[in-house]
């Protein structure tokens, strides 16, 4: 069973959970099952084509997975996930001024 | 280096630093040496421009075009309550030359634009994020990668918080994994989280802040092994530290220019399309002081906020609660056959909702308030505490 960590900002879309086992082989079948159980969560990490977003990172262990077999990288027993956000910090000010 | 020489209040100043046998005088010369631009002067910036005035970097840039307001206090250290209403630049440097007045403070008063930002940033060996959105990061990233200087970059939100150092010079000449490695694009501004969803907890960015720091003083001394090629996570929740291993994209395109970093974040095209969704959906709004004139007139209306609980416990201005995400639950108490006007803190949810309304449930008498909590707050009572 591996694990996936979820970070701070995405945990709303996970019920306030921060880590998720998932018994699936492969990346790409742990994230398509995690936006399949949690569905307000696939536009965060999947864009329509099903790519992983480019401002989220997915890592396996401590690798970024582009430095393994990208979403075709295996899970094993206790393997840890984590996804990475984008991140800019605290404020949102700026974005409601262009606005 | 040799040449530069402490005075006896520097020397005893700085003891602290020069009986690290491996710091010593050396590594306070480099220093002193040191030219950084700090680029943010707010919760990243506070305690990373007081560690490196405390440390005796010799010349400290800072950029900002932000004045000190109340709610920047709880998180911003750099500066105290008679700072409120000063720009943060005149203020930093009133309080770091207080701490040292050694060393020299350069100050720029603007926002830093692709139009600006090689020309300030030219004479600095090094710069450190401490900004807050995405366009700026990007641009301070390619800058240090057209300057071939270093980044040391920091970023929270909420309980998270990143680490890690770009751009680092090997001495072979090549250069450490950048931001565009790590992020090749933003998000775009409509999975950016909300009025809503901010905030931070104050004391993050203190850590985080002082982490850069750190960073910084071991790249420009050259002591330790500074965080290239890695990213440094930290959950302030959980208490857990990650560090994981970051390497250059081979694919990523090549940075040779600096752009228009509001179009990359997708802000432009963002701007175009509200415009064209309100040509096309045009939505009634009143103005506070409409909403006032109603008031006094007692006119009959409904008055919602769909701002969330915790919102409301801070300001009101009154009328029924029914955050966002509830709308669609709740739509049995709004009424369909006299006016209702809609707020929330600055009006972009609620002219948010009344679209919904509209489209989804045929609602034709809903009234955006313009400006929201914070023009009520501004224009009409001044008492009320603005967020």
């Amino acid at each position: 069973m591996a694990q996936i960590i979820i970070p701070t900002p995405l945990r709303k879309f996970t019920n306030n959970q921060a880590k998720i086992d998932s018994n699936k082989n492969t990346v790409q079948a742990a994230i398509e099952d995690l936006a399949k159980q949690y569905p307000n969560f696939q536009k965060h990490l999947l864009d329509e084509a099903g790519q992983i977003h480019p401002f989220i990172k997915i890592f396996v262990g401590e690798d970024d997975i582009l430095d393994l077999d990208k979403e075709q990288t295996t899970l094993e027993n206790n393997t840890i996930v984590s996804i990475i956000p984008a991140i800019a910090g605290g404020s949102y000010n700026y974005y409601n001024l262009l606005k | 280096m040799a040449n530069i020489d402490f005075s006896k209040a520097e020397l005893e100043r700085y003891s602290r630093h020069l009986i690290i046998p491996e710091f010593n005088i050396e590594g306070q010369r480099k220093l002193k040496n040191a030219k950084v631009l700090v680029v943010g002067s707010g919760g990243l910036g506070s305690p990373l421009l007081l560690y490196l005035a405390a440390a005796g970097v010799g010349t400290i840039g800072i950029v900002d075009f932000d004045v000190v307001d109340d709610s920047n206090l709880q998180r911003q250290v750099l500066f105290g309550t008679a700072c409120v209403g000063h720009p943060k630049v005149n203020a930093a440097k009133h309080q770091l030359l207080s701490l040292n007045p050694h060393i020299q403070i350069n100050t720029y008063n603007t926002q830093f634009t692709s139009e600006n930002a090689l020309d300030i940033a030219k004479d600095y060996d090094l710069i450190a994020d401490g900004t807050d959105n995405f366009p700026t990061r990007y641009l301070v990233n390619d800058t240090a990668v057209l300057l071939g200087i270093p980044n040391v970059y920091a970023s929270i939100y909420r309980f998270d918080g990143q680490l890690s150092v770009f751009n680092y010079k090997y001495e072979d000449g090549s250069f450490g994994p950048n931001y565009r490695d790590l992020f090749p694009a933003p998000p775009p501004p409509g999975l950016v989280p909300s009025c809503a969803e901010g905030g931070v907890i104050g004391v993050l960015p203190g850590i985080l802040g002082s982490l850069q720091a750190n960073e910084v003083i071991k790249v420009i001394t050259g002591v330790g092994e500074p965080l290239v090629g890695r990213l440094f996570l930290f959950d302030a929740l959980s208490f857990s530290t990650r560090t994981l291993k970051l390497k250059k994209n081979p694919t990523r395109p090549k940075i040779t220019k600096l752009i228009d970093y509001h179009q990359f974040c997708g802000l432009t095209p963002a701007e175009t399309k509200i415009s064209e969704e309100i040509q096309l959906n045009p939505i009634q709004e009143i103005d506070v002081q409409e909403l006032e004139r109603w008031k006094n007139l007692k006119l009959d209306f409904q008055l919602i906020d769909v701002r969330e609980t915790y919102e409301r416990e801070i300001v009101t201005i009154g009328g029924e609660l029914i955050p966002k995400a509830t709308v669609e639950d709740q739509l049995s108490t709004i009424e369909k056959d006299k006016k209702v006007v809609i707020y929330c803190r600055s009006g972009k949810r609620s002219a948010d909702v009344i679209r919904l309304l509209q489209d989804k449930y045929d609602y034709a008498n809903l009234y955006n308030l313009k400006g929201g909590v914070l023009a009520y707050a501004k224009e009409i009572d001044t008492n009320l505490a603005t967020y």
